[in-house]
């Protein structure tokens, strides 16, 4: 069973969107099943790929399996047994693997408990902190998410090559670290599974980054994210950290639609037209974040949430409950320091005690050597300084900001601002 | 996040090599762009041709203009780049560290974040 050069979208007939999902959903759980048994990571993958393939094909003619997951593990079991055959130096385990195969196929029918961990495990696996936090997204991208490298490639705006060598090389080193199939124990567990968060917030906000030309695909990466933490929230539902985050970044997207303009411009919180937030994902994020918060332990991402929620609250801007999204910041601060949060809660205490309260929170920021030449810094003090009544200063720092973003939507918000506040000639 | 490192290089400099630093410099890059390949960062680089054979473009009044040479008369020029995706800025800088021409007085490698990029990658 060879397919070679037809993409999922090659062939007469188109494979439904329908079946298209569910190929995603199922073809980590098949990778994992076959990784626990046999343990080699990459060959598993251009098993499982190929199988994967081999279905985008022949489902638009033949329609959909009556089990679906057991057909492709069927196809990915004989692909690698294929394979292995090729390798004289495996011969020995060829008739163990056959038996497997076979075994495989014959309880294909049957879904196993346990199918979903197994995709939890590989995204463990693919977090593994020997990687570096650009490999950790492409390979969970790559394994987890079922998106070709073409893809990966195209959303991150790399070429092909660039992108297939650094998964290789990703999987490489999980091999070289010895890593085995198995969810980590205790305290590793939980520290990786904030690697995992991390990288999924990544992902996330990779869709919104948009300092470079693909925006379209940009989104994409945004509604994997969501869909892949709601697989780990199905998982593990008693994480307040893993709700937060869901709700998180539901509140966010839900303003996906109105935070830029037409032309492509930002449109800040206070301005945008809040009857085009997507109801339906306010909704569900504003309820996690209120299971998030009922949480025993309190994380950063529990807390984003509920600052996020209490903005999604407010029926206009001028409604916000700002002393309570101060009162969030507070929290941030004691729980995860780091002076960009402080810089937000300036933005807070300036709505609830005016502008100079807010600028005076800001001069404490100045020494500290993480923000030094941070354009945020500059961009929260002319707004600030504007809504002091100062135009010539906030026009100085609005410029200055300008210069040191990486964004060009940003750039061209900071530059508008700018001219705004021009002190005549 | 993506880099461009520039290549700022003086002839005056180069001539003055011996051919042994300059074999070094030409097998320097050339395990430099193995090794980004291998680690999947390099994303391309470029070697451009000497300043005397570019030429400037203008239109005025509607038509164009072409002077022959180049925009700026510098002693050091654009040599070349990476283009590279990596981690962060320090390790953008790192790689950089790692280029021959690092190494000598009167060269230039310069680190710049990339801010808007488009159209196909693959050439």
């Amino acid at each position: 069973m060879r397919v070679k050069g037809a993409g999922p979208l090659a062939g007469p007939v188109r494979l439904s969107a329908s079946a298209e999902g569910l190929l995603r959903e199922l073809a980590p759980q098949v990778l994992g099943g076959l990784v626990r048994r046999y343990g080699q990571f990459e060959g598993c993958q251009d098993a499982v790929q190929e199988a994967v393939l081999a279905a985008a094909v022949r489902w638009p003619a033949e329609g959909v399996p009556g089990n679906p997951r057991g057909w492709l593990a069927t196809v990915a079991a004989r692909r690698l047994v294929d394979e292995m055959r090729s390798d004289r130096a495996r011969r020995v385990r060829e008739s163990a693997v056959a038996a497997e195969a076979a075994a495989e196929a014959a309880g294909a029918d049957v879904r196993v408990p346990g199918d979903c961990d197994d995709t939890l495990v590989l995204l463990f696996l693919c977090c593994h902190p020997v990687l570096s936090a650009a490999s950790r997204t492409a390979l969970t991208l790559r394994a987890v998410g079922g998106l070709t490298t073409a893809e990966i490639a195209r959303a991150f705006l790399v070429p092909e090559g660039t992108m297939a060598a650094r998964i290789s090389r990703a999987k490489q080193r999980i091999r070289a670290a010895g890593s085995t199939f198995a969810l980590p124990e205790g305290a590793d567990r939980e520290e990786r599974l904030r690697v995992v968060l991390q990288v999924l917030y990544l992902v996330f906000n990779e869709g919104y980054t948009a300092s470079s030309g693909g925006a379209l695909h940009r989104a994409d990466l945004a509604g994997e994210a969501i869909r892949l933490t709601r697989m780990v929230h199905a998982q593990l539902p008693e994480d307040g950290e893993v709700c937060g985050l869901l709700a998180l970044m539901l509140l966010t997207h839900a303003r996906r639609g109105v935070r830029t303009c037409a032309a492509g411009e930002l449109v800040p919180l206070a301005e945008q037209d809040r009857s085009r937030w997507d109801r339906g994902m306010v909704a569900e994020g504003m309820a996690l974040a209120k299971a998030a918060l009922a949480a025993p332990a309190l994380g950063p991402y529990q807390v984003q949430a509920a600052i996020a929620a209490t903005h999604a609250d407010a029926a206009t801007a001028a409604e916000t409950d700002w002393v309570q999204v101060h009162g969030l910041y507070l929290v941030l601060e004691r729980i995860a320091p780091n002076p960009v949060v402080t810089l937000n809660r300036a933005v807070a205490l300036a709505e609830v005690e005016g502008p100079a309260a807010g600028l005076a929170l800001l001069a404490g920021l100045d020494g500290d050597g993480r923000l030094a030449g941070h354009h945020r810094l500059a961009a929260v003090r002319a707004h600030l300084l504007e809504r002091s009544g100062e135009p010539g200063a906030a026009y100085g720092w609005y410029r200055e900001a300008a210069r040191g973003t990486a964004s060009v939507a940003e750039q061209r918000y900071l530059l508008g601002r700018a001219s705004r506040v021009r002190p005549g000639p | 996040m993506k880099f461009l490192v520039g290549l700022h290089i003086n002839p005056v400099v180069l001539e003055a090599l011996t051919d042994e630093e300059k074999a070094a410099i030409g097998a320097g890059h050339g395990a430099f762009i193995e090794a980004l390949k291998e680690s999947g960062e390099l994303i391309t680089t470029l070697a451009l041709v000497d300043p005397s054979q570019a030429c400037v473009v203008s239109v005025r009044e509607g038509g164009p203009v072409v002077t022959d040479g180049p925009f700026l008369e510098a002693k050091e020029f654009l040599g070349g780049f990476y283009l590279v995706d990596c981690e962060d800025k320090e390790r953008a800088v790192a790689l950089a560290a790692r280029i021959p021409d690092a190494g000598i007085a009167g060269l230039g490698v310069e680190v710049r974040q990339v801010m808007f990029s488009d159209g196909p990658l693959e050439a």
